[in-house]
């Protein structure tokens, strides 16, 4: 067990060290001149900027030289600076975060409950019509693209029915809560503000209903799976046997023993939100780290694009040990190789 | 009863009547039928200007114009023609890459095996739509370098689907038996191994092509794909959203990405059922 976390764990650095040097691969050699990826255009001609760039990603040494000093600039945070905003690519993702860290709780919060209920509605009803709805639900959910479903949505419920405000984290009149955590539903809490807490989460409904449906097919799909199989096992037989009612057979006792494999899949599902938080943030207007890579990209930005991918690549390393790491304590039957 | 008629009467029970696998098919049909021929029917053209602006969908524009005046339905119908050529495009180029990387790894194993599999697991620790992204922003913007981001991004999945096969397969006897009987290694593996791997890959790209679709569209979405004017459904979904109050203009394309992706799915699925019903 010590042995597999550890292993893990040096893995992590490695293939750290493989994703840097796509990094630098695609901001060195895709380019006709590496230079416009660091330099913008209109500073092109400006022969200071483009002599301080040249000196300090080393763009006059040889390319193994590059690369090494392209590897120290990551491992000492420097991931370039934006063309468009003028900061430091990494300043930039980090006052980003955490809009993007609360639309991705709240969206897993929704798909990791919408998934388990269906899951279960469709093995409770196994092979009758409430399954194959569940399913078509679920299935909807991971087809639709949330850039198209987002924007309908977005119309219907602020246009049409005016039941939700219109985009942004919170109303243009409302009072940003201090700063704490960055996300805003905890930090009007912290600060006892109420009304702004319960406007956060009025803006959040949506955008994390969109996100969150999109992994709900993923969980259901695995929870009705490991339900059924649960629901053949001895001791639904007993539990049966000895009395108890419908629900507490279904989520005293075969429930629990189905969330093992689905605990995995809620964890891998990161993955996904992280893929559609880029674009339910670009249509939703959240200022994350979503619309903050559709921007980058719409205009080129390299660095900034570059810095968010390198990113997005750890973040989804490190949740992807977490989850397997607390796969084998949550199943010791699990041998791991 | 033989044992290869047990395996026929299997076959047949798993080739039942299946009202999804129908459905699917039927979109996808419909929409190849519309690729095809489009150019035979259409009643406007899609790049041209064929009345006011924003028009509400009405009898003489089913889903309405656009901020141009053009005509949604005809562009929808039209843009199936990308979206569908993309998806075969990165399939095919992916299962191609994937599958020989990964029989090489599985079938050689060692070194080979250790640095073709790193190559996969670092391409697989990006999130695939920022990988995409910034693939597709280096190359440029443009629906050709678009399908190649989307191919960088895809072909890992195959890699690993094929190794893990290949490593089933060859620990059977019958390839300890061809091996005995002197074949080379590339008669086994083309002869013997790869015919009994391919099952796996066939279910998961006719269920990818859904999911490439999608992504492909993303990218246009956020004008690192097809370019305007374009009738491509991503492209369009953008231009809906920057018409936010005339939904009708996203609306057809949505539809499109939605009915190609189900339709891919349904397919997929009854073909898992069909082709290895113990995965099911």
């Amino acid at each position: 067990m010590t042995q597999y976390v550890l292993r893990r764990l040096i893995s992590i650095p490695l293939l750290l060290l493989g994703v840097a040097t796509v990094a630098f691969f695609l901001s060195h050699f895709t380019q006709a001149d590496p230079l416009s990826a660091l330099v913008s255009e209109r500073q092109m001609n400006n022969p200071e900027v483009v002599a301080a760039a040249k000196q300090r990603w080393g763009l006059d040494r040889s390319v193994p030289e590059q690369y090494l000093i392209y590897i120290k600039n990551l491992v000492t945070g420097d991931l370039g600076v934006s063309f468009r905003t003028r900061r430091p690519v990494l300043a930039d993702i980090a006052e980003r975060l955490p809009a993007t860290l609360e639309l991705v709780i709240f969206a897993m919060l929704f798909g990791t409950v919408s998934g388990i209920a269906l899951g279960v509605l469709a093995s409770r009803f196994h092979d009758r019509i409430p399954d194959y709805l569940a399913r078509l639900l679920a299935l909807l959910g991971s087809t639709v693209p949330v850039f198209w479903s987002g924007l309908l949505l977005l119309y219907l419920f602020t246009v049409k029915f005016g039941w939700i405000p219109g985009p942004g984290r919170l109303d243009a009149r409302a009072v940003a809560p201090p700063f704490v955590t960055g996300l805003l539903t905890v930090d009007a809490l912290v600060a006892g503000q109420f009304g702004t807490f319960l406007n956060a989460l009025h803006h959040l409904l949506l955008p994390s209903f969109v996100l969150g449906w999109s992994v709900t097919g993923i969980i259901s799909r695995l929870v009705r799976a490991s339900m059924l199989d649960a629901l053949g096992q001895d001791y639904i037989l007993a539990a049966r046997a000895k009395g108890a009612g419908e629900a507490r057979t279904l989520l005293r006792h075969a429930l629990p023993n189905a969330m093992i494999p689905t605990l995995t899949i809620i964890g891998y599902s990161f993955a996904y939100l992280i893929t559609g938080a880029v674009l339910t943030e670009a249509v939703f207007a959240w200022p994350g780290i979503g619309s903050y890579a559709v921007d980058s990209a719409r205009n080129l930005d390299y660095p900034a694009i570059i810095g968010v991918s390198l990113i997005g690549a750890t973040a989804f390393l490190l949740t992807n040990l977490i989850t397997d790491v607390a796969y084998a304590f949550a199943n010791p039957r699990i041998r791991l190789e | 009863m033989s044992v290869a008629a047990t395996a026929r009467t299997q076959f047949m029970t798993n080739l039942r009547f299946r009202p999804a696998l129908v459905l699917g098919l039927l979109i996808v049909v419909f929409w190849v039928f519309v690729a095809l021929t489009i150019d035979l029917w259409a009643v406007y053209d899609p790049l041209k200007i064929v009345g006011r602006k924003l028009q509400a969908p009405s009898l003489s524009h089913w889903l309405g114009t656009d901020a141009l005046g053009r005509d949604v339905l005809i562009r929808t119908l039209y843009g199936v023609r990308y979206s569908l050529a993309v998806s075969v495009v990165v399939v095919v180029c992916s299962v191609a890459i994937g599958s020989l990387v990964g029989a090489v790894a599985g079938f050689f194993g060692g070194w080979i095996d250790s640095v073709l599999m790193r190559i996969v697991d670092i391409t697989l620790a990006f999130p695939p739509v920022l990988l995409a992204m910034a693939v597709a922003a280096s190359l440029g913007p443009g629906l050709q370098n678009a399908a190649i981001a989307v191919i960088v991004v895809w072909w890992p999945v195959y890699a690993r689907l094929m190794r893990g096969q290949v490593l089933d397969v060859i620990s059977r006897d019958h390839i300890e038996a061809a091996r005995a009987g002197g074949a080379s290694s590339w008669r086994l593996l083309t002869k013997h191994i790869l015919p009994l791997s391919w099952t796996p890959t066939i279910i998961s790209a006719t269920m990818d092509f859904g999911q490439v679709v999608l992504l492909a569209a993303s990218l246009s979405f956020i004008g690192l794909g097809a370019q305007p004017p374009a009738p491509e459904w991503g492209a369009m979904i953008s231009d809906g959203a920057a018409q936010f109050y005339s939904w009708w203009v996203a609306f057809g394309p949505g539809m499109g990405i939605l009915t190609l992706g189900l339709g891919f799915n349904f397919i997929g699925d009854a073909l898992r059922d069909i082709l290895d019903p113990r995965e099911h």
